[in-house]
Parts: C-alpha cells; sequence; structure tokens
C-alpha cells in the first residue's frame, strides 16, 4: 500500500510527512536540518532543548515536539531564530562548567559543535559556577554533573532502548541535576554498563566512558571534519537504515 | 482524631455600612486539636498506604521525621512500587519537602510584595531570625526552630503572614514578632498560641452575581438531573462562561469535548492551586462555597460522565481541609456524591482531595496532572490537551474553582441569567483579590469590564503609581492605563489585584517577581531555567549600581527570548512585569544605570570564597 503523503513548507522548500511525524522527523526525512541537542531518532521527543524552535506565523513551536500538519508554512535557517538558538546555546554554556580546553569530550562534544555552527565567539552571559557533584563510583563510567545539560538523552535512552531505568532528573529550576536510580545514588550501585546507549549518549561531557579520552587525538575528532549538521542528517539516516 | 472534624466554622457576622460597600467578615476558628494533628501527623488517622496519594505519603513522612531521608525514600519507593528516582524527583521538585530535618518550629515567612516580611520598611524575617538566632533556610542546632521564606501563601489582604507547620499566622508586626520567638523559645506547643492569631479575615466588599446569589447544596444537581445531560450542557454552553483561571477558555466546549472523547474513564479536576502572588479569592471561595464548588464538579461528572474527581489544593492551603472534607462528608450523606447520585441508578460520583507541596508550576494544568499522578510537576507537551489525554492519558476537564462555582449557579439559574452581564466577549462577573497599597484590601466582585480606576476608587487607593493586574505573570499599568478594563478583550486577569502606591519602589517589585519566577521555573527548559536566572541576576545588578545602559539591552533581549521559545506558560509570561515596566516606567532602570564604566561585579566580594576556603579575612585578603 503506498503512503499518503501531505506536505508542509520549510523556509519555501515543500517536504511531504506521514501521519504522526513531527516536524523534526519530516525535516531530516528529507535531509533539512533543525539544530537540536535534545533530539535522537528513536527516543521518544522531549522538547527541554528548545534549539530546535521554529516559526509558524507569529507562532513559534519547538519543531521536535510538533506534530506536522498539512499546509504549515515553517520559517526555520532565518538569522532572527539562529541568534535565539544563540542565546540558547550560550546559556547551556554559562549554566555549567563547559571549559572545553580542559574537557575529554572536546571535538566530539555537540554543545561544542553548536557553537561552531552558530557562530558562537564568546560566553555572553555571566557563569554560574554552580556546585554540581561528580560521581566517580563506577569503574568503568564517569559522570560530572559540572558539564550535564539536561536534555535528558541518557534518561530516555535507559529507560526506553537499555531498559534499565538508570537515570532521573530532580531538582527545580536551577538546581535541576541527574540523579541515579540506585540504592545509594551512586553510579557504581546501578546496572548500568559501558556498552548501554545511556552511557554512549551524552551529547556533551557529563557521561564518559572513562580510560579512552584520548585515543583519538584532538584535531581528528569528530567536529574537527564534521559540522553537528551534517552529523544530525547522518544520525537520522543511521537509525532509519537500523529500522 | 483526624483531619475531618466537623463544625470548625462559625459563620457570618453581615455588616451593611451605605449601599455601596457591603462586607461580610467571617471568621475561620481555629480548633487546638487540628493543630495538634498538623503538628503530630502520628495521630493522622493513615489509611492503607497503597491507596494514599504520593504526595501524602511524604508530608505524612515529612511531619513525622521532620524531613524525608533517603531510607524514607526507598521505604516509599517499595511500598509505591516506584523507582527510588522517582521518589527522589518528587521530593527535590516540592518547596515544602525536605532532605534536611527542619526545626520543630518550621516557619516560612510570605515574600509576597503584599503578605510579604517586608513590611513599612521593617525585615520581620530578618527581625525573628535575629531574636531566635538562626540563619534563614537553615535549621538551629538544637533543632527546635527552622526558618525561611516560601512564594505568596495568598494572605495578601491579611498583612505580613507566615506559615508554622503549615498553618496561616497574619497580620504580623514587630510585636507579634517578638511574641513569636518567645512562644518558640519557651517551646510553647501551637494549640496554646494565642487564637487570634490564626484567623484569616474573609471581606467581602462588593457582590455581583455569584456572591450576592443563594446556593442550596443539591439544587442545581436536581435540576441537572430533571433536564438530562445535553439540556445541562447547553445550558453551560449558553452562558458563554469562560475559565477563571486566566486562559479563559470556554468552559461549555471544554466539557463538551471531554464528553465527546473517548476513554476507559473521564475525570474532573478542580484547579485549586491559587498560586498566582496577589490572588487569594479562591481561598475565600473554598471557605464560603465549597458546596457549589463541589456541585460544580459533580455537574460536570454528570455531563461528561466521569466517576472521580479531586481537587487539587495548593499546600499553602491545608488548613482549609477540614472545613472541605467536611463538606464532602455531608455532601456524601446528603446522596450528593457516590454510587447513585440523587438516587439516580447510573450516577456514580466522588471527589477526592490532593494536596500540592509548594510548587507555582502546579498551577498550569498539565504540571496540575503530574503531579496528580505522583510526579514533579512539569508541563507536559501539548496537544494533546488534557480535555483528550489528561489524568492517567484520559479525557480531563480542569477547571477553576471560581469557574466550578459559577457553573454550579449558572445551571441553577440558567444561561441568560449569565450572559446579561459583562461585557461582549467576558460573560458574567469576575471576583478580584485586592491587596497593596489601599485602604480597603479583600474580595471584590464585579460584572466583567469594570475599568481599574472604579475599583481603585472602591478599595480606597490614592496616589497609586501602579497597578499589576493578573499578579506577576500578567500586567503592570500606570494612570494612563488606569480607563482600561478588566476583561477578556482588554486586561485578563485570573483575580489578582495589585495595588502600588508612588512610594513604592518599582525596581524593586520587578526584583522581587523576577526572583519568583526564577525560583518557581520548573527547569524544564533552558530559556526558562536559565533565562529567568539571568533576568534576575541582571535586576540584582542593576538595583546594586552596577548596571549600564547594556544591560537593558540584554534584558529585552532576554525577555523577548523567554516569550518566545519557553515550553509553556510560566516562561511565556516570566519577563512581563519586566517590559512593562521598561515601557510603562522606564526611569525604575534608568535612574539607577551607571554613565561610567563600573565592574560588573564586585571583586571584593568575590574573593569571598577564597578566603573562607583560606581562613583569612585580614586586609591583605581584601582589595583596597
Amino acid at each position: 500500500m503506498q503512503t499518503i503523503h501531505d506536505t508542509i513548507i520549510i523556509d519555501g522548500q515543500e517536504i511531504p510527512f506521514t501521519k504522526g511525524q513531527t516536524i523534526m522527523d519530516a525535516a531530516l526525512a528529507a535531509r533539512v536540518y533543525i539544530p537540536h541537542l535534545c533530539h535522537y531518532p528513536g527516543l521518544t521527543p522531549s522538547g527541554n532543548c528548545r534549539l530546535c524552535t521554529v516559526d509558524i506565523g507569529s507562532k513559534s513551536v519547538a519543531a521536535c515536539i510538533t506534530p506536522a500538519a498539512a499546509g504549515q508554512e515553517i520559517s526555520n535557517n532565518t538569522s532572527a531564530l539562529n541568534d535565539a538558538r544563540k542565546s540558547i546555546t550560550q546559556m547551556l554554556f554559562v549554566e555549567g562548567d563547559h571549559i572545553c580546553p580542559s574537557c575529554e569530550k572536546t571535538g566530539n562534544c555537540k554543545l561544542q559543535a553548536m557553537g561552531y555552527y552558530l557562530g558562537v565567539l564568546e560566553d555572553h552571559f555571566p557563569y554560574f559556577y554552580q556546585h554540581r557533584e561528580v560521581d566517580a563510583s563506577h569503574a568503568r563510567i564517569l559522570l560530572d554533573r559540572g558539564r550535564c545539560i539536561l536534555c535528558d538523552l541518557c534518561v530516555r535512552a535507559s529507560r526506553e532502548v537499555d531498559k534499565k531505568n538508570v537515570f532521573a532528573i530532580a531538582g527545580r529550576g536551577t538546581e535541576a541535576h541527574l540523579i541515579v536510580n540506585s540504592s545509594t545514588g551512586k553510579l557504581a550501585d546501578s546496572n548500568i554498563e559501558p556498552g548501554d546507549l545511556a552511557a554512549n549518549i551524552c551529547p556533551v561531557g557529563a557521561i564518559l566512558i572513562k580510560e579512552q579520552g584520548y585515543q583519538v587525538p584532538i584535531g581528528q575528532r569528530i567536529y574537527d571534519q564534521h559540522t553537528i549538521q551534517e552529523t544530525g542528517l547522518q544520525e537520522n539516516s543511521v537509525k532509519k537504515n537500523d529500522d | 482524631m483526624g483531619f475531618s472534624s466537623p463544625g470548625l466554622l462559625r459563620h457570618c457576622l453581615f455588616k451593611v455600612t451605605g449601599h455601596r460597600l457591603r462586607f461580610c467578615y467571617c471568621y475561620f476558628d481555629f480548633n487546638p486539636a487540628i493543630l495538634v494533628s498538623m503538628m503530630n501527623p502520628c495521630l493522622h488517622n493513615r489509611s492503607d498506604p497503597t491507596h494514599e496519594h504520593l504526595l501524602h505519603r511524604l508530608y505524612a513522612l515529612q511531619q513525622q521525621f521532620l524531613h524525608i531521608s533517603p531510607e524514607s525514600m526507598h521505604q516509599v519507593a517499595t511500598e509505591f512500587n516506584l523507582p527510588v528516582s522517582q521518589v527522589a524527583s518528587v521530593v527535590a521538585f516540592y518547596s515544602f519537602f525536605h532532605t534536611q530535618p527542619c526545626g520543630r518550629f518550621h516557619i516560612l515567612f510570605s515574600n509576597c510584595t503584599s503578605c510579604g516580611y517586608l513590611e513599612d520598611g521593617q525585615n520581620l524575617m530578618q527581625m525573628l531570625c535575629q531574636q531566635l538566632q538562626i540563619t534563614p533556610g537553615k535549621t538551629r542546632k538544637d533543632g527546635l526552630v527552622s526558618i525561611d521564606e516560601t512564594s505568596c501563601i495568598g494572605m495578601c489582604d491579611q498583612g505580613a503572614s507566615l506559615l508554622i507547620n503549615g498553618v496561616p499566622v497574619t497580620r504580623l508586626n514587630p510585636d507579634k514578632i517578638a511574641q513569636i520567638a518567645h512562644l518558640i523559645t519557651a517551646e510553647t506547643a501551637l494549640a496554646y498560641w494565642p487564637k487570634a492569631w490564626f484567623t484569616v479575615n474573609d471581606v467581602v466588599h462588593k457582590r455581583n452575581l455569584l456572591l450576592s446569589a443563594h446556593f442550596l447544596a443539591g439544587s442545581a444537581l436536581q435540576k441537572a438531573l430533571i433536564h438530562g445531560t445535553d439540556e445541562t450542557l447547553a445550558t453551560v454552553m449558553q452562558s458563554d462562561l469562560c475559565g477563571r483561571g486566566g486562559a479563559g477558555f470556554n468552559t461549555g466546549e471544554k466539557w463538551q469535548l471531554c464528553r465527546e472523547a473517548s476513554g476507559n474513564a473521564h475525570y474532573v479536576v478542580c484547579n485549586a492551586d491559587e498560586g498566582e502572588p496577589g490572588t487569594f479569592k479562591d481561598r475565600f471561595l473554598l471557605r464560603s462555597q465549597a458546596d457549589a464548588m463541589f456541585e460544580g464538579m459533580t455537574l460536570c461528572a454528570f455531563v461528561t460522565g466521569a466517576e472521580k474527581g479531586f481537587v487539587y489544593l495548593r499546600g499553602e492551603y491545608r488548613y482549609l481541609l477540614p472545613h472541605l472534607h467536611s463538606v464532602l462528608n455531608q455532601r456524601r450523606q446528603q446522596g450528593l456524591l457516590g454510587q447513585h447520585i440523587l438516587g439516580h441508578a447510573t450516577f456514580n460520583f466522588d471527589i477526592e482531595i490532593v494536596v500540592g507541596a509548594g510548587a507555582y508550576i502546579c498551577g498550569e494544568e498539565s504540571a496540575l496532572i503530574e503531579s496528580l499522578e505522583g510526579k514533579p510537576g512539569i508541563p507536559r507537551i501539548r496537544p494533546p490537551f488534557p480535555v483528550t489525554h489528561g489524568y492517567l492519558g484520559q479525557p480531563t476537564v480542569i477547571n477553576n474553582v471560581e469557574t466550578l462555582i459559577a457553573a454550579a449557579h449558572i445551571i441553577l439559574q440558567d444561561g441568560a441569567w449569565f450572559r446579561a452581564i459583562g461585557t461582549e466577549k467576558s460573560a458574567g462577573s469576575k471576583i478580584l483579590s485586592v491587596s497593596g497599597d489601599c485602604r480597603l484590601p479583600g474580595i471584590y466582585e464585579y460584572p466583567f469590564g469594570v475599568s481599574i480606576q472604579q475599583v481603585l476608587d472602591d478599595c480606597g487607593a490614592q496616589n497609586v503609581q501602579a497597578v499589576q493586574i493578573g499578579g506577576p505573570s500578567g500586567t503592570l499599568v500606570g494612570r494612563t492605563d488606569f480607563n482600561c478594563r478588566t476583561c477578556f478583550e482588554d486586561l485578563s486577569t485570573a483575580g489578582s489585584f495589585l495595588v502600588f502606591g508612588q512610594q513604592r519602589n518599582l525596581l524593586a517589585i520587578n526584583r522581587n517577581f523576577a526572583r519568583f519566577f526564577a525560583h518557581e521555573s520548573c527547569g524544564f527548559c533552558t530559556p526558562c531555567r536559565v533565562g529567568t536566572q539571568l533576568l534576575k541576576n541582571n535586576l540584582d545588578k542593576i538595583a546594586d549600581g552596577r548596571g549600564t545602559s547594556q544591560d537593558l539591552v540584554e534584558i529585552k533581549q532576554l525577555s523577548h527570548l523567554l516569550q518566545r521559545h519557553s515550553h509553556c506558560g510560566l516562561g511565556h509570561t516570566a519577563a512581563n512585569h519586566i517590559l512593562d515596566s521598561l515601557q510603562r516606567f522606564p526611569q525604575t532602570f534608568e535612574a539607577n544605570l551607571k554613565q561610567h564604566f563600573t565592574a560588573s561585579f564586585d571583586l571584593d566580594k568575590a574573593l569571598e570564597n577564597a578566603r573562607q576556603i583560606t581562613q583569612r579575612n585580614d586586609a591583605a585578603a581584601h582589595l583596597d
């Protein structure tokens, strides 16, 4: 049976979608990039980072959680939206401790790559310097909450793919932080394993696999060679091939 | 001894003073037994824990051990068959739960601009802290007392107020603060404190449709049962009643959408989480019109086919529980709730009250549902809306207290009775909570469309600088806008009406509101979580005399970012008061700006951490 397509329009380009797809799904399938950090193909969308905010007429919506509807005229790659995305990226930088030169995720970090993509040249806002706990209890996996951007990807990956429910987010406002679902609240007492999606999906350096940080030299890492636009579209096609 | 001791209400002393204003003093009289039961939850008849609400179970543990320990969280996780991380995230989300022990006397001062601890230039919280030798936010070493501040507790017409072990103490002044310090030092149980201190005097200055009509329990239900569901719904539709919680969605339409939505069950929820600073009309309605409110819910159940209803009561109003439970019990005895309501073979409906635990965001309907489901109050992705996917994913009507009361009156009278009052797009009357710099704070009911000036005249406000309509998330207006009308087509309000006289420092008001939003942001989305904090910091910077004109540019950009990019209404509206101030009262900010180069932060203060670590405080450890 042939799938019946409706279409939406993103920045003047007509894009087909099927019922149930979000604007993000339809855009990625058509290889149209909408910047995002908390979206990952195959996981339930959350809508927390707000980088994927697009305009439909006078209304702004997060593309990853908004259903595509026939005839929607959507603005995505505009200077106003990219300026807002840049501010949101800077907000994520100053909320945590993101000192790229001293972070082993540098070059592989999506927040850093988003900064490159959107032309972030300075932090802009004053840093919050929050005290957030590091959990080094696990033999193979490190959790540095200072770098967490609360994107919820590890929470969803653990629950939906690993079927383990290792993580949750607790606390309100800027006190929101990642917690571990174990008797002590420590990673060592959870059933997470280095092969789990939750241990590898972190877009920043908050969850790291130990003892492999510098296996790939700086200069040869993902975002030394690709833009986040390229990897964002690639992730989606890899996921599609898996299906 | 439980919460539902009947006969707590001593009604009502009517006094008529001239034709314009009519007063009704209602005293809520505290039975010492309740104070004892609120302090000693072990006395509280706890039902089977598996049927208890998670928030109630955590509250009981908090009462028993004065905090919720990791062991308690594990115990609750086992009892409720939940991941311990969910229990921990709930404990961390709600302000009234603590992971460190509180004092045996736990005091929360309201920090609202109307019922807050800054009264006549005096800091009442600081006063009590000094007298008890305690730092705010920290429990005294002997475990006797802890003092902190909390968002508006809805006592804005009662003067400066606090909650002590969950019970409001109103009309604070330096003298009372000294007496409180004395009673705490002497470890006098609350039951032996002066009863008058716990009095909440509801003063009604203006009555219109709802507050002048008489309502007999069951009367609207009887009428509805005679006319059937279709006609009952049609009556609500004809009235053009729109939600009184602020959003103003058509009530009849909401009931109809829920009724038509398919599901395993339908639910009716009353939103009694009145958290907008400056709003206290639901506090009054819950006490004086509970029957009409429960009847409104029952009527909605009749129309939608719901068999279960919830009242989500804000934690600050926990002291109203005994009264609400007694009205519910009475209605059960009268056959107005339970199985076969008024003898109708298939009409079964009952109501449970769930008490929140200090989170403004739970007034947002989808966050409220999350909270009802025992989760942190993080607003859901909408659509789908609660009318189709609400509580437990089932069709759910969520209405404000005032909306449900109006619905009950409308069904008893008729749609035209209600529609005849108000403006074209705003039918009926609106109950306002008026407070701040005015002679007659209290409850005012007007036909929709009343001008701000009229309200100011009636409440005896003079030399008014500004009015905040609809609370911090609403609109700040100045003199030139006092001809505006309160209605959906002009200035919409859920009821908060804060009056600020000429003597007020508006920057201090803006800072207060900015702090409120930073504290209440749920933390889910980046623009609101970080943006509310940045706005607060920026206003603090200007007030500290370190702001420059560039800061105003920053504030505007941030405000627009929040308005457009946040996940829910909290973020969308959190910067309204700042943009209003910038537009209508530019002097508020500009007067504080520095014309020349200024360091953006206090360099010496920034070294404090280093001084503490090195345990130094000598001259060489300071700049200058």
